[in-house]
């Protein structure tokens, strides 16, 4: 990160202060990943009842006036002036470099350490809430895996692929934290694919494709969540005090083949006994829609069960999964 | 590469062709009679016709239909006491395995759909073994079929649903003709879902099945070479043996905390109920065929 960018959150403060003295302060929400379609609209949805702050690794991204926005690493010491800069209130924790992105050391930085960082500091400054993101793909896709899995269920992810050690071990550490310092409020969400526009995730990516490789005879059960959808049920989980860890996903499911051909995809398969032999095919080809890694997650379901989210928080998704696949097909 | 050969998937990926043809059947096969036969079972599946674990609406209309003549013509099955199955509630249907292939669970669930008062879609519980083998596991999970897991059979009897367990496993399934209508050793983990759950267990005598297939021997190695439970040496036909189909009386077993020998007590008075029943359907058919 460059000198002129570490001292702007400094400069940021001292431009609040001179806000009109009049007005209540609002209280001021740390979300990182600033840069994804999510945290967008999260802070769209955030923007007039906090004093948002934006960060990201990647970029600076742009929200508007108001709005504070610093591209820098977690693991950084800059990260920690963020926290005595502007009195964090809570933060939301959704940045992420994603499995198809980076090597597995980078991301585990990243993505672990990183984490980590951002908890203790969290810890440091007192902060009264933590929401932090993490994905369904932790459960790992199993042929063994019953339907409705809740949040007990184990964490199966890592034994299935070194690529997702990372997705695991955050939420590892996630717990630790949540039971050692309860003041943090921890809040765990693991929602199912998220998709919509501007999503840019493997799953996405395959929804908008025209042509989207599949496992021949394995069409798994999925559940699709809209990204409004998931930045209401953030902006939710931000709201009341809930410790834990939550699934977010509808109750609403569909066979992976269906959605595809829902949204106008042409599906191609890939024959898939032995099980190397579509590995080979993915790495060989270098699908990045269709990593090798994730392959299971085409073969063998992985259906949650997000009916605990839903009760505690009042949460009710509004976009059907019809509206959702229509859209990418109106893309093609 | 995807895109030079896309021409070809276009017109010849399989999934657009069952796609194709599941909309063609469902319109040439399933009758309106059927239909609303059907659509008179309330099943909780989301807006695109799918439940939790896979099954479709569409596709069991389809097999539905095609399947009352084997049902009918073919094992020309004789049903007594399916008004012992509760109109609504979960249920635990408990029944003898025999045959090698499933289809003692599917006759038992074509029956329970079949009934003209309150038909029900039950769910049978199916080996672990089922879901890696292409096609099959998805179309299995289409009909209604889920992995034989505890949890699933727990969140569907939360779900109110009529669950076809055979707590003898394979160890029914897969047995040699000389041991039929003797029944194996049975599991308890049903009987103490059962209780957890509040669930009537509905024991079933199935008479028949074990003449459709009747093996005289399994060749291990090549079972355990394959990963599959096992592979009989038998007739490679399904024989058209006359099948006859026992609903018990609702047992209600109350949830308590039992030692493991208290459960297999329990577990005893639904393994006399079915040995009843088999009894009733051996003396019911007058010839195997």
């Amino acid at each position: 990160m460059s000198k002129n960018k570490a001292s702007t959150p400094a400069k940021s403060a001292t431009t609040r202060k001179t806000a009109p003295k009049a007005k209540v302060k609002k209280p001021t929400v740390l979300i990182t990943g600033a840069a994804g379609a999510l945290a967008q609209q999260v802070i769209q949805r955030l923007k007039n009842t906090y004093q948002v702050v934006a960060v990201d690794f990647r970029e600076q991204a742009q929200h508007g006036d108001g709005i504070p926005s610093y591209k820098l690493d977690y693991n950084k010491r800059v990260f920690e002036d963020l926290f005595k800069s502007y009195k964090f209130d809570s933060v939301i924790h959704l940045g992420r470099i994603q499995s198809s992105e980076e090597t597995i050391t980078r991301r585990y930085n990243a993505n672990v350490l990183g984490t980590q960082k951002l908890m203790d500091l969290a810890h440091k400054y007192g902060i009264r809430h933590l929401i932090i993101l993490s994905t369904f793909h932790v459960y790992g896709a199993d042929a063994y895996n019953p339907a409705l899995m809740d949040e007990t269920a184990p964490l199966k992810a890592a034994e299935l692929t070194q690529d997702l050690v990372d997705s695991v071990e955050l939420e590892n550490l996630a717990n630790i934290y949540l039971w050692k310092y309860p003041d943090l409020n921890i809040t765990i969400l693991r929602p199912c694919n998220i998709v919509g526009p501007g999503v840019n995730n493997t799953i996405s990516r395959l929804l908008s494709s025209k042509y989207s490789p599949c496992l021949l005879g394995f069409s798994p059960i999925m559940q699709f969540i809209h990204i409004e959808d998931m930045a209401d049920a953030i902006e939710l989980a931000h709201q009341e005090y809930h410790r834990g860890v939550f699934n977010v996903a509808p109750s609403d499911w569909v066979a992976f083949q269906d959605a595809l051909a829902h949204c106008g995809c042409t599906p191609v398969p890939i024959p898939s006994i032995p099980p190397v032999l579509p590995k080979l095919i993915s790495k060989t080809l270098g699908i990045k829609s269709f990593p090798s890694y994730l392959l299971n997650y085409f073969k063998y379901p992985v259906v949650i069960d997000g009916r605990e989210f839903e009760n505690t928080f009042g949460f009710s998704p509004k976009r059907p999964l019809k509206e959702i696949f229509r859209t990418y097909k109106s893309q093609k | 590469m995807f895109e030079k050969n896309a021409h070809y998937f276009r017109q010849h990926s399989i999934s657009v062709v069952i796609m194709k043809l599941k909309s063609l059947l469902k319109r040439t096969l399933v009758s309106n009679e059927l239909d609303q036969h059907l659509d008179k079972i309330e099943k909780p599946v989301g807006s695109l016709g799918y439940d939790p674990w896979g099954l479709n609406t569409d596709t069991n209309k389809i097999v539905f239909s095609l399947f009352s003549t084997v049902y009918e013509k073919y094992f020309r099955v004789e049903t007594k006491g399916i008004e012992n199955i509760p109109d609504n509630g979960p249920v635990l249907l408990v029944a003898n395995h025999s045959g090698q292939l499933p289809i003692d669970g599917t006759l038992i669930a074509y029956a329970v759909a079949n009934r003209l008062k309150a038909p029900r879609y039950p769910r049978a519980m199916i080996e672990r073994f089922f879901p890696t083998v292409p096609f099959l596991g998805n179309i299995l999970n289409q009909l209604g079929a889920v992995l034989g897991d505890p949890t699933n059979c727990a969140k569907m009897l939360d779900n109110g649903e009529v669950v076809i367990v055979f707590p003898e496993g394979i160890r029914g399934s897969g047995k040699m003709y000389k041991d039929r209508y003797q029944l194996q050793r049975f599991g308890n983990g049903f009987l103490r879902l059962a209780m957890e759950h509040n669930t009537p267990v509905v024991p079933v005598g199935v008479v028949g099945c074990e003449e459709t297939i009747p093996a005289i021997a399994n060749v291990k190695p090549l079972a355990k070479m394959l990963g599959v439970p096992y592979v009989p040496i038998a007739l490679p036909v399904i024989l058209p043996a006359k099948v006859h189909l026992n609903f018990g009386k609702p047992i209600y077993f109350e949830n308590e905390e039992l030692t493991e020998d208290q459960v297999v007590r329990r577990v005893e008075k639904v393994k006399k109920s079915i040995n009843g029943l088999i009894a009733k359907g051996l003396e019911q058919r007058k010839s195997i065929f």
